[in-house]
């Protein structure tokens, strides 16, 4: 397989940086972009290489933009010919992932830096109290409203029951109980490798 | 928890007092977050509120959904702004790298490990099944969080009233309408920007105002 190579990690990282400065709610929104740039429009990923590693870093703990390092080293790794072709293709799965981390992080993190610092500077002025005020409603309901579109995603609540069940519990669980999160995540795991789910 | 020095539960106003719960250090921040990233598994905010909100109290609530409605506001990953927020506001800049440091490295090894060692088994319908339970019970968690918020709004400068409007139209225009993020923001935060604005303004203007 051709196509990535060193010479390419530049427009990777111009890839990113773009990607990174428009992803206002979070890196997952430019999947679409980026799905069009590594499988569309270059030969980098396969359909299924670009949704496995999207999947596969949703299973990983941690933010989940970490699912652009995993894309990062698929590209350099299938380009390089795979896991098995010596020591060549795993450095460059390797420089591919450090420079999509690079390019994801580091402009939206700096910009966000910046223009927190100014709000704190700031926080007495009547915009800047407003616009904490207008958005904590917001941004509620967004975060009820991702929980709703991660379930939907699977199918609604005739196609796919009992994982809206499951959803449905363990938001009342972290609502009106102080249970630990990760017995919820493992009870999770185990309901859907049985096949309850 | 270690005695506290101090007499236990100061009153909401003195909040401001010295005492206040804080990370010790820049490794104790360090630690800290990444011990929150790696539980977090199909998003990490639940997390980030249980434990910095709830068990060490760095933060009130209302801090909480401030620092998160600029973290979601600007680009970037969320719960990536969010650390790097509340470590520059302990400990400035190095606080802010200390924090990123501890949302990224470990999830990152973790994740690089679980893709070179899982390679060939992503195909296994029970590794499908745990995952898609998993993403059940993580969207459940995300979901969960949101509500566990609510309270911040009592203080609303809005009122309940307009808060509870503004949630249920941006709740229907991103879950049912599926209307893209900038929109919604345009057309629900903005015209909730100016009424937050009126109302601070109306406040500022009435001494001791009445609610």
């Amino acid at each position: 397989m051709t196509g990535f190579g060193y010479g390419n990690l530049l427009d990777l990282l111009g890839c990113f940086v773009t990607l990174s400065l428009l992803s206002v709610g979070g890196a997952i929104t430019t999947v679409p972009e980026m799905h069009r740039y590594l499988v569309a429009q270059n030969p980098w990923l396969t359909d299924s290489q670009f949704s496995a590693s999207i999947a596969l870093a949703q299973a990983a703990p941690g933010p989940n933009v970490m699912f652009v390092a995993v894309l990062g080293w698929n590209v350099g790794m299938a380009s390089g010919g795979g896991p098995a072709n010596g020591p060549l293709p795993w450095a460059l799965a390797a420089a591919a992932m450090a420079v999509s981390m690079v390019g994801i992080i580091i402009p939206s993190t700096t910009l966000t830096f910046f223009a927190a610092r100014w709000g704190q500077r700031n926080r007495e002025r009547a915009e800047v109290r407003a616009f904490k005020q207008s958005m904590a409603p917001v941004v509620i309901a967004l975060l009820v409203a991702t929980g709703w579109l991660l379930t939907a995603s699977h199918g609604n609540v005739q196609q796919a029951p009992l994982l809206w069940v499951l959803t449905v519990v363990s938001a009342m669980l972290v609502w009106k109980t102080r249970i630990h999160l990760l017995w919820l995540i493992g009870a999770g795991a185990l309901t859907g490798m049985l096949g309850l789910v | 928890m270690p005695p506290s020095e101090n007499s236990p539960a100061l009153p909401e106003a003195e909040v401001q007092s010295p005492s206040l719960p804080r990370p010790a250090s820049l490794t104790a921040l360090f630690w800290a977050i990444s011990g929150i990233a790696l539980q977090g598994f199909g998003g990490v905010l639940a997390v980030v509120q249980r434990e910095l909100v709830e068990k060490k109290q760095w933060l009130s609530t209302e801090e909480f959904v401030e620092d998160w409605a600029v973290s979601q506001i600007m680009p970037g990953p969320n719960v990536v702004n969010l650390a790097l927020i509340i470590g520059d506001r302990y400990f400035g800049w190095r606080g802010a790298l200390a924090a990123l440091a501890g949302m990224l490295t470990f999830p990152l090894l973790v994740v690089m490990a679980l893709t070179i060692g899982l390679a060939g088994i992503g195909h296994i319908p029970a590794v499908q099944g745990a995952l898609r339970g998993m993403g059940a019970v993580s969207a459940g968690l995300i979901a969960g969080t949101g509500i566990r918020l609510v309270p911040a709004l009592r203080s609303n400068a809005m009122g309940t009233l307009a808060c509870a409007l503004i949630a249920a139209s941006v709740f229907i225009a991103i879950a049912f309408l599926r209307v893209p993020l900038a929109w919604t923001l345009l057309g629900i935060g903005l015209p909730a920007f100016f009424w937050a604005l009126h109302r601070i303004r109306a406040l500022a203007a009435t001494p001791q105002g009445h609610p």
